[in-house]
C-alpha cells in the first residue's frame, strides 16, 4: 500500500478551499481592505485628528464600554436561560425557545422604538422608574438595555449545545464523591462551560459594538454623553466626510479585531487545558 | 480578418431598430424621480398628480413621478452615490451645493429659478403643549430652569440647522451681544435639550409621542402638521420675536436628466411649483407660498414676523464652516473647557 504524503484525507479539499478563500475574499476581505485604505487620503496627521478628538474618544469609550458591559450581563443570564431550556421540560418551552430568537429576527429599529416607548418617562416601565429617579431612555443606561436585548440570543445559542453535551454523569459522580452543589458548579460545570461562555461573550460583544438601529432611538445621542461611535460615523457620512468616517470605522474595526482575537486565543487555551 | 458577416450586421441593425422603437415607446410614458426631504411627503403627494395632468394637457405625454424621502443630507448623499433623481427638492441650499461641488448640478443652479430657487418658504417656530403651561414666548424662555426643548442634531438634520441658526440669530442681536455671549446662549440652550434625534420627524415623535420636552423647535409646516394630526387643541404654536426665513430649494440634477433625456419635463416640473395652482397646494400644506396673491389668501395662517435669512450669515458655505463643521460652534458647545 502506498501512502501519498501531503494530501489531506478529506475529499475535495482543493476545490472547497478555493471556493472558501474566494468567497471570504469577495465578501469580507475586499470591503474591509477598501475601508482600511479609505482614510489615508487625509494624511497621517488628518487621520490622527479624525480619531483623537474628545468627542470621538468619548463615543468610542461609550461604545466599547456599553458593549462589554452588556455582554458581561448576558453571560450569566444567558447561561441561566440556556440551562433551563436544555435541562428542564416545562409547558410553553417551545414558545419560550422561539422567543429567544426574536431579537435576531426583529428589525433593530423596531426593537429600539419599542424599548424607547417602554422606558421613556411616560412609558410603562419608565413611569415606574421615574419616581425612583432612574432614567433609562435617553441615557447611557438606555444604550445598555438595548444592547442586552439584542445580544442575548447570541449567548444563549452559543451555550445551548455545550450545555446539552455536558455529561450528567460527571455531576452525579461528583455528587457521589461528596461534592456540594456549589462545588459541582464551580469545579465541574463552569470549567467545562468556560470556553463556551467566553465564545458567547465574544459574540455578544461583537454584536453590541456594531449595533446602531436599536440604540439610536433610545440613546438620546448627546455628544460626549450618549453618542455611540457608529452614530458618529453616520454623522460624518452626512457631512460627506467619507475619509473621516472611514478613519473612525477603521479604529472600531481594529479594536474589535484585537478583542475577538484575544477572546479566541483565550478560548483555545482553555480548551487545551480543559479537564 | 473575420469581419462581421452581412447576416450578423442585419441582425444587429434589426435589434438596434427594435431597441430604438422600445425607447420611443418608453418616451411616451416617462418617469421622473424627485428626491426630497422628510416633511414634504404630503405636499408632493398632492403636487405630483396636478403636474402630471398639467404636463399631459400640454404635451400629450404621460408622466410618472416617483418620490423618495429621507433626511435632506442623506438624500443628497444618495444622489451623489448614484440615486437617479431627476430633481432634488431639499431642506437647505447647502445640500444642493454639495451636489454642485461634485459636478452633478451646474454651479449657478440657484439663479436658474426665481426666488433663490426656493418656490416655498417656511420659518422656525415653537410648538408647545396645550395652553402653554411653561409660558414659553421667546428664545430666552427656552433656557429658563425647568424648561426642556426638543431639536434634532444639526449634524444630521437640515431642519435642525435652521433651528440652530434661528436661535443664534436672536442671541446675536441682543443688546451688548458678542460672539462669546451668543456662544454662551447656544451652550445654555443645548443644556436644555434632553435628546438629539437624527431628523426632524424623529424630534417631532419624541415630542408628540414620547411626551418629551416642553417645547419643540421646528419647521412651521411641521408644527401645523402635528396640530392637524394630533388635534389642534393638543398643541399651541408660538412665534418667537425673531426667526429664520427657511428657504428649501429645488434643482434639476443636470447629470441625471442629460443621461435620461428628461430635462424638459424635469424643468417644467420645478417651474410648475411657482404657478398659482401649485402655490395654492403649497399653502394648503402649511408652507408659505412665494406668490404674494396666494400668500395673502393664507395670511391668517402665516403671521408676519421679523426673519433673518441665510444671507445674513454669509450664505450656507460660511455658516456650515463656522457652526456645523468639525470643530465648529456646535462641536464647541458640547466639548467641555473649550
Amino acid at each position: 500500500m502506498t501512502v501519498r504524503v501531503g494530501r489531506s484525507a478529506l475529499p475535495g479539499l482543493p476545490l472547497t478551499l478555493a471556493v472558501t478563500s474566494t468567497w471570504v475574499t469577495l465578501i469580507v476581505l475586499i470591503p474591509l481592505a477598501a475601508l482600511a485604505l479609505r482614510p489615508w487620503s487625509l494624511g497621517p496627521v488628518g487621520v490622527w485628528q479624525a480619531i483623537s478628538g474628545p468627542r470621538v474618544v468619548a463615543a468610542l469609550r461609550l461604545s466599547f464600554g456599553a458593549a462589554t458591559l452588556a455582554a458581561a450581563i448576558n453571560v450569566p443570564l444567558g447561561l441561566l436561560v440556556a440551562w433551563v431550556m436544555v435541562r428542564y421540560r416545562f409547558p410553553g418551552r417551545r414558545l419560550a425557545d422561539s422567543l429567544i430568537d426574536m431579537p435576531l429576527a426583529l428589525p433593530t429599529a423596531v426593537a429600539g422604538i419599542a424599548l424607547t416607548a417602554l422606558f421613556a418617562p411616560q412609558g410603562w416601565i419608565g413611569s415606574l422608574l421615574a419616581p425612583l429617579g432612574v432614567k433609562v431612555a435617553y441615557t447611557p443606561l438606555g444604550i445598555l438595555v438595548a444592547l442586552v436585548f439584542v445580544s442575548l440570543p447570541f449567548v444563549v445559542r452559543t451555550l445551548e449545545p455545550v450545555v446539552m453535551d455536558l455529561p450528567a454523569d460527571a455531576e452525579e459522580a461528583a455528587a457521589t464523591l461528596g461534592a456540594t452543589r456549589a462545588q459541582v458548579l464551580w469545579r465541574v460545570l463552569l470549567p467545562a462551560l468556560a470556553p463556551a461562555l467566553l465564545a458567547g461573550f465574544g459574540a455578544a460583544l461583537a454584536r453590541g459594538l456594531g449595533e446602531y438601529g436599536s440604540v439610536i432611538f433610545i440613546a438620546g445621542n448627546m455628544p460626549m454623553i450618549s453618542e455611540i461611535a457608529p452614530l458618529l460615523i453616520v454623522i460624518r457620512l452626512e457631512q460627506l466626510d467619507y475619509a473621516g468616517a472611514a478613519a473612525l470605522a477603521l479604529v472600531m474595526l481594529l479594536a474589535s479585531c484585537v478583542l475577538l482575537l484575544l477572546l479566541n486565543l483565550l478560548q483555545g487555551r482553555m480548551r487545551s487545558h480543559a479537564p | 480578418m473575420p469581419a462581421s458577416s452581412p447576416t450578423r450586421r442585419t441582425l444587429l441593425g434589426a435589434s438596434l431598430g427594435l431597441l430604438a422603437r422600445a425607447g420611443r415607446l418608453a418616451a411616451a410614458e416617462r418617469a421622473l424621480l424627485n428626491a426630497s426631504y422628510d416633511p414634504t411627503r404630503e405636499l408632493y403627494r398632492e403636487v405630483n398628480p396636478a403636474f402630471i395632468a398639467h404636463w399631459q394637457a400640454k404635451t400629450g405625454d404621460r408622466l410618472v413621478i416617483n418620490q423618495s424621502h429621507g433626511g435632506s443630507g442623506a438624500q443628497a448623499r444618495a444622489v451623489l452615490e448614484g440615486l437617479q433623481a431627476d430633481v432634488v427638492t431639499l431642506a437647505l441650499a447647502a445640500d444642493i451645493d454639495a451636489l454642485a461641488k461634485r459636478g452633478l448640478i451646474a454651479p449657478d443652479w440657484q439663479a436658474r429659478l426665481p426666488d433663490n430657487a426656493a418656490p416655498y418658504t417656511s420659518t422656525i417656530v415653537f410648538l408647545v403643549r396645550s395652553g402653554n403651561p411653561k409660558h414659553i414666548r421667546d428664545w430666552p424662555d427656552l433656557v429658563r430652569s425647568g424648561v426642556t426643548a426638543i431639536t434634532p442634531n444639526p449634524k444630521t438634520s437640515g431642519g435642525a440647522r435652521w433651528n440652530f441658526l434661528a436661535a443664534l440669530a436672536w442671541a446675536q442681536r441682543q443688546p451688548g451681544a458678542s460672539p462669546a455671549s451668543a456662544e454662551d446662549f447656544m451652550r445654555e440652550l443645548f443644556r436644555h435639550v434632553p435628546v438629539l434625534d437624527t431628523g426632524a420627524r424623529g424630534a417631532t415623535n419624541s415630542f408628540a409621542q414620547r411626551g418629551l420636552g416642553d417645547v419643540l423647535i421646528g419647521w412651521e409646516n411641521e408644527a401645523w402638521l402635528v396640530r392637524k394630526q394630533f388635534g389642534a387643541d393638543a398643541y399651541d404654536i408660538v412665534y418667537p420675536s425673531l426667526s429664520m426665513l427657511a428657504e428649501p430649494p429645488v434643482a434639476v440634477v443636470d447629470k441625471v436628466v442629460d443621461r435620461k433625456g428628461t430635462r424638459g419635463p424635469a424643468t417644467a416640473y420645478l417651474e410648475f411649483l411657482y404657478t398659482p395652482q401649485a402655490q395654492t397646494i403649497v399653502g394648503k400644506h402649511f408652507y408659505r407660498p412665494r406668490d404674494p396673491a396666494i400668500a395673502a389668501r393664507y395670511a391668517a395662517r402665516f403671521p408676519a414676523l421679523p426673519m433673518v435669512t441665510i444671507r445674513d450669515f454669509g450664505g450656507w458655505q460660511a455658516a456650515q464652516a463656522r457652526y456645523f463643521a468639525d470643530g465648529g460652534l456646535f462641536d464647541r458647545i458640547f466639548t467641555p473647557g473649550r
